[in-house]
């Protein structure tokens, strides 16, 4: 009998049905935001991914180092110091962008800097000759990438593409410390509300069954793609 | 511009690759209507000279003028001058994201500036002249390599160009399907196209082609009839590159 009283007490305290029920308002509207904030973080991320990787194909020395020290720069930085600083370091020097813009701006700089590296390796793997076909009927350089190249470099990198999205949805996290009630935000309230972990788990559920598709649908392609090489 | 100025009229073309020196002063001129061959040992410099016809490669000097356009100018307008120059390459090329349709129409859609019905009966018209019309909703990877390659051979000719550029056309071809890109040669030419191939078929040179040039090192060694260059080379690089081709 003794053994089942620490039993107990860990599923009263991390899987706690009554508690899901009294913080599930919370934890809705945590959910409400961490979806919006993907919503918003993953195409800016993802925008600012195409502009680096097209940058990355301009053989200029003026274009090549500044676009180096930016994508490092962004890469090597941890993303919530990042965007503490636009959000709580800017306003000293006038610039406040407030919550949600700190969120857009920082994760255009390191989503951005990501994707960017992820399409310009598809980029690159799309052969010179796709290339040199499509400007030999008259398409612009920029209509080459639009129409011919990005295609294809998305194609090629599409399992990579699907894997950053998947980190940058989790990253979204880290919105808590501009004090935006995304969904760990709202389970660590109720958490300290209730005096109870079962709202985090209820998130941790949440998150999961958000992104388990996602992770299916990658692992599916990957299996295609390692298919398609034999 | 007079009726007899060469269509294409390159002059003292040199191009530089680092330290090496790939075209040495070459000049070229084809009539309208021509069907000139140019062969060579690899590394000749014949695939560069053809490259340099629509600057796809940027001559180092020299001077570059097709149907009246000063290919090199600054002013020019590349894309539009490229219009006029259809290019064929020893690999295809088909965009392998697209339809043999989509293939043909995208240029007419996006630099001709076509309509999508429009684009796309011009682009059926094109497949038809190669005929592939049955094959236009086929992707690349459904079609054979010479299919391919006449659908690539398509995507040039919509574009109603006024020379078409072939690269090695059928190099990559496996042996029984040379034929039918062959076939679609000789049926432009008959059409009036002027041509500037670079191949070994020797056969179709020898049946088809106005003009043989002979490039070595980067220079054109000597040029002439196919009669004249197959039967009786003056130059000793000449009898023992079409003596090495011959035996094979």
């Amino acid at each position: 009998m003794e053994a089942l009283i620490p039993m107990d007490i860990f599923l009263d305290t991390f899987f706690n049905w009554q508690i899901v029920q009294e913080a599930w308002p919370i934890l809705w509207q945590g959910l409400q935001a961490t979806l919006l904030l993907s919503a918003l973080v993953v195409p800016i991320g993802v925008a600012g991914g195409i502009i680096l990787a097209v940058l990355a194909t301009v053989h200029s020395p003026w274009v090549k180092w500044p676009l180096r020290v930016w994508v490092d720069t962004f890469r090597a930085l941890p993303p919530l110091v990042l965007l503490v600083f636009i959000f709580a370091g800017l306003p000293f020097i006038g610039i406040d962008v407030g919550a949600w813009g700190a969120v857009a701006i920082g994760f255009f700089l390191n989503t951005g800097a990501y994707y960017g590296e992820i399409l310009r390796a598809g980029i690159e793997s799309v052969p010179r000759g796709q290339l040199e076909a499509a400007r030999s009927t008259g398409l612009t350089r920029g209509q080459t990438m639009a129409y011919v190249v990005l295609p294809q470099a998305v194609r090629n990198v599409l399992p990579d593409l699907i894997s950053n999205t998947l980190e940058v949805v989790k990253l979204t996290s880290i919105a808590s410390v501009v004090a935006l009630p995304e969904l760990l935000f709202q389970a660590r309230q109720a958490q300290s509300v209730t005096y109870n972990a079962t709202p985090i788990m209820a998130a941790a559920v949440a998150y999961f069954v958000l992104l388990w598709p996602v992770v299916r649908l990658l692992s599916r392609l990957e299996n295609r793609q390692l298919a398609g090489r034999q | 511009m007079s009726a007899h100025a060469p269509i294409v009229d390159a002059r003292a073309i040199h191009k530089h690759f680092g330290h090496l020196h790939v075209l040495k002063g070459v000049d070229l001129q084809v009539a309208e209507k021509e069907l000139v061959f140019l062969i060579g040992p690899s590394g000749s410099g014949k695939s560069t000279l053809l490259r340099c016809l629509n600057r796809l490669e940027e001559p180092t000097s020299g001077s570059v003028i097709v149907d009246g356009i000063d290919m090199l100018d600054a002013r020019t307008d590349i894309n539009k001058a490229r219009q006029r120059i259809g290019m064929v390459f020893q690999s295809f090329n088909l965009y392998p994201h697209m339809t043999a349709l989509g293939n043909v129409a995208l240029a007419l859609r996006k630099v001709q500036g076509l309509g999508k019905a429009a684009a796309e009966a011009k682009a059926r018209a094109a497949l038809d002249r190669v005929h592939l019309a049955d094959r236009a909703d086929h992707y690349p990877l459904q079609l054979s390599g010479g299919q391919q390659q006449r659908v690539a051979i398509a995507r040039a000719i919509a574009l109603e160009p006024r020379v078409m550029l072939f690269d090695e056309p059928t190099s990559a071809l496996d042996p029984e399907l040379v034929g039918g890109v062959l076939a679609v040669m000789r049926e432009l030419r008959e059409d009036g196209m002027t041509m500037v191939v670079v191949s070994h078929e020797m056969g179709f040179a020898k049946a088809a082609a106005d003009r043989v040039v002979f490039m070595a090192d980067g220079a054109i060694v000597e040029q002439g009839v196919p009669a004249e260059i197959f039967a009786a080379p003056r130059h000793d690089r000449t009898r023992a590159f079409i003596s090495q081709i011959e035996r094979h």
